[in-house]
């Protein structure tokens, strides 16, 4: 009914990612620590965030990779040291077979054209004093593309035109443009290096729902058409299920449970999956107060001091003996034929990991 | 500080209100419940304008409900629509350049035009309230139990210890454990949801009889969400207060309303029972807003899926409102020729047993 200005309908080459596909993002024993320092004067750091905490992850080349977890689990800070905006503390990522972790600067730069990012609050991500197109041609200086001013300009628009901005507006400042707009911009922005892999963090959590559906209608379009790759990281399962292929829900710095989004969400294996899920209202009334509703107990423990063993124990509904002592590691439990389903639970056998070095390399 | 009253020509709109003959009447949509009279708060054709530089911004346009006791009336709308701005103006927490009109009845005393004096006795005592964001709700000086125990000296005149040992009841009332303790803690100390906790303690402080949740849950996350949403409701039933539910969140109403009420530039577009509003949404916004929405556990997988609906466009300059109606710009369907000229009137919907709508288009036989 209302305006399908975005995409057209799926077609049999849009299938996604299967199992065997190649992967252009994998990440392995990736560990992200953040120094807590002491308020009093030479004390220096008296522990540790653990942001990222072991985590294992691969991104299909074509596929969107939902990323969701709750504030504070880690998400984002993954999304950053994926394209190592954020030095791991232990681990490597591997962007299309080249080990970034390792990369000196100069070939990191080379590499990164081909990585972008889109920024949850686009008014806080954009140049309030640069014109939009000064602030979508920045990657174009940086990268040394579309060199001349002429090609450059003709560059910017083309952009613009893609993700539906009107050229003309090239020489409007950021606060000109609606929430919306704005957040247009910066995937412009992210598109000009021609990137093949994008980390969307939060793209749509500070728009209003109508704007919403226009901005993630509009990277389904853009993903279809350029033959993007995404990591999709956001805290709302609905706007995932919208998007993603496969979805990694994350508790406390670690992937509990990764697979197909569809049979994630429809058969989740892991209890804080089932929780996660379970509290996602749905706007039709009937359904909504019918379904089985997960109430987790407390609150999410503090990153800088895991519980032993797993770490979602401490707040959930089917802790048994094993939980406190081994730490469970991803285990196949199912999926579907094309895409495997991992989750971290002793309720599918009990597994455990060797407890982490102390984060002190590199 | 407020302005009140003025006359006709003064009013918003030009044209005249959007719902002359719609609610206010008892037999008129507006009630969480039916039975008007059995109302705690009663909203009757509140307007509300803000003085800007470039004119005066009509941010309310006339809109009427009733919230009965124990029931829960959700306003829904997008940012800009008044949903905050209309309840928050009848409490006097708008500033001065702010014009209210029409009439608000609280326990049938009249809120519009009160003295701040007045209104003060009414905020906290009578009306409690829930904000989006604990942290800057709460004053991070001071500790809990202090703010706590204020609120509970600001309605009643009860000895410092007394009123202490009455906080630390509250904060068992909402969840918070080992309460007697956390009275001692600073809000930096407690986790978003422990603080949307305490804030509802605060509320509740005065024995409130209406709880206005203004958007309490958008900034938490989803599972501490749940535990808020299940929280409110186990107080609203030993307490029998009426909630209104000011959200954007169309998934969290169609969980908790009893009645639901769809703003949209300063109007109310559509309201009637959750059922029937979800179930045959008949205004072309909320079909928009309902069809914008990507749902959970739709089994097909995104490659499978069709785009979400949109709204293109925005939504209009509150200081020059459309003639007609406000959606008309925006409007996929533009049913009739009035659309452009004429506001459409709140009039029942065919077939609807509590079910209003404010649109010229019936999506019967469409």
């Amino acid at each position: 009914m209302m305006g399908d200005d975005e995409t057209t309908g799926p077609t049999a080459a849009d299938r996604p990612a299967t199992m065997g596909a190649d992967v252009l993002v994998a990440a392995s024993g990736l560990r992200v620590y953040f120094p807590i320092r002491s308020g009093t004067p030479l004390r220096g750091v008296v522990g540790h965030v653990r942001a990222v905490d072991g985590v294992d992850l691969e991104v299909r080349r074509g596929e969107t990779l939902g990323l969701v977890g709750e504030s504070g689990c880690g998400k984002s800070t993954l999304g950053n040291a994926l394209l190592r905006l954020v030095e791991p503390t232990a681990g490597r990522v591997e962007f299309d077979g080249t080990d970034v972790t390792s990369l000196p600067a100069s070939e990191l730069r080379s590499l990164r054209r081909r990585m972008a990012m889109i920024f949850q609050d686009p008014y806080a991500s954009l140049d309030p004093r640069r014109t939009v197109g000064d602030c979508i041609g920045e990657p174009l200086a940086i990268h040394r593309l579309h060199r001349g001013r002429a090609r450059r300009a003709a560059r910017v628009g083309e952009l613009m035109e893609i993700v539906g901005l009107n050229p003309d507006h090239r020489g409007r400042y950021p606060h000109e443009f609606s929430g919306g707009q704005r957040q247009r911009v910066g995937i412009a922005r992210a598109l000009a290096g021609e990137p093949d892999f994008i980390v969307c963090d939060e793209p749509i959590a500070s728009l209003d729902v109508s704007v919403q559906a226009t901005v993630l209608n509009l990277l389904v379009r853009l993903q279809r058409e350029l033959g993007l790759t995404y990591l999709f990281v956001s805290h709302d399962l609905a706007a995932v299920r919208q998007i993603a292929d496969r979805v990694a829900v994350m508790y406390l710095g670690r992937v509990v449970e990764v697979g197909a989004a569809s049979s994630l969400v429809s058969k989740p294996e892991h209890p804080y999956t089932e929780a996660l899920v379970s509290a996602v209202p749905v706007p039709e009334p009937e359904r909504e107060r019918e379904r089985r509703r997960i109430v987790l107990a407390g609150d999410i423990p503090s990153p800088a001091a895991p519980p032993s063993g797993c770490r979602f124990r401490t707040r959930c509904p089917k802790v048994f003996e094993p939980c406190p002592d081994h730490d469970p590691v991803l285990q196949a439990v199912g999926g579907s034929a094309s895409v495997e389903q991992f989750a971290a639970c002793h309720l599918h056998g009990v597994t455990t990991t060797p407890p982490p070095s102390s984060p002190s390399s590199r | 500080m407020m302005a009140v009253g003025g006359p006709a020509a003064d009013r918003p709109g030009g044209a005249g209100p959007g719902s002359a003959d719609g609610p206010g009447g008892g037999a008129g949509p507006g009630g969480a419940d039916g039975a008007a009279g059995s109302a705690v708060l009663a909203v009757r054709d509140l307007r509300v304008a803000f003085r800007t530089r470039r004119g005066l911004a009509h941010v309310v346009n006339g809109i009427s409900y009733d919230v009965p006791p124990g029931r829960t009336l959700a306003i829904v709308g997008e940012s800009g629509s008044g949903k905050s701005v209309g309840i928050l103006a009848l409490l006097g927490l708008l500033p001065a350049t702010t014009q209210v009109w029409g009439s608000a009845t609280f326990d049938g005393a009249e809120l519009v035009g009160r003295s701040e004096d007045k209104l003060r006795q009414v905020r906290g005592a009578g009306i409690g309230m829930v904000f989006q964001d604990p942290m800057t709700s709460l004053n991070p000086v001071l500790t809990v139990g202090r703010q706590v125990v204020e609120a509970i000296r600001a309605h009643q005149s009860v000895p410092k210890a007394a009123a202490r040992s009455r906080a630390a009841e509250l904060l068992a009332e909402v969840g918070i454990p080992d309460p007697a303790s956390r009275l001692d803690a600073y809000p930096h100390e407690l986790s978003g949801g422990m603080r949307q906790r305490v804030m509802i303690a605060v509320a509740l402080a005065g024995e409130p009889r209406v709880l206005i949740a203004d958007e309490a849950t958008t900034a938490l996350d989803v599972t501490v969400q749940a535990q808020i949403l299940e929280l409110i409701r186990r107080l609203q039933d030993e307490r029998g207060m009426g909630v209104v539910w000011i959200t954007h969140d169309l998934g969290v109403v169609a969980g908790i309303a009893d009645h639901v009420l769809v703003m949209y530039a300063g109007r109310t577009v559509e309201e009637g029972s959750a059922a029937e509003m979800f179930g045959a949404p008949v205004h072309p916004y909320t079909r928009g807003l309902l069809g914008a929405m990507p749902v959970v556990d739709d089994p097909r997988t995104a490659r499978e899926r069709d785009p979400l609906l949109t709204i293109p466009g925005l939504p209009p300059d509150p200081v020059a409102l459309p003639a007609g109606c406000a959606f008309f710009p925006r409007c996929p369907i533009r049913a009739d020729e009035r659309c452009a000229h004429e506001v459409p009137p709140l009039t029942p919907v065919a077939g609807g047993r509590r079910h209003w709508a404010a649109t010229f288009y019936s999506p019967e036989g469409a």
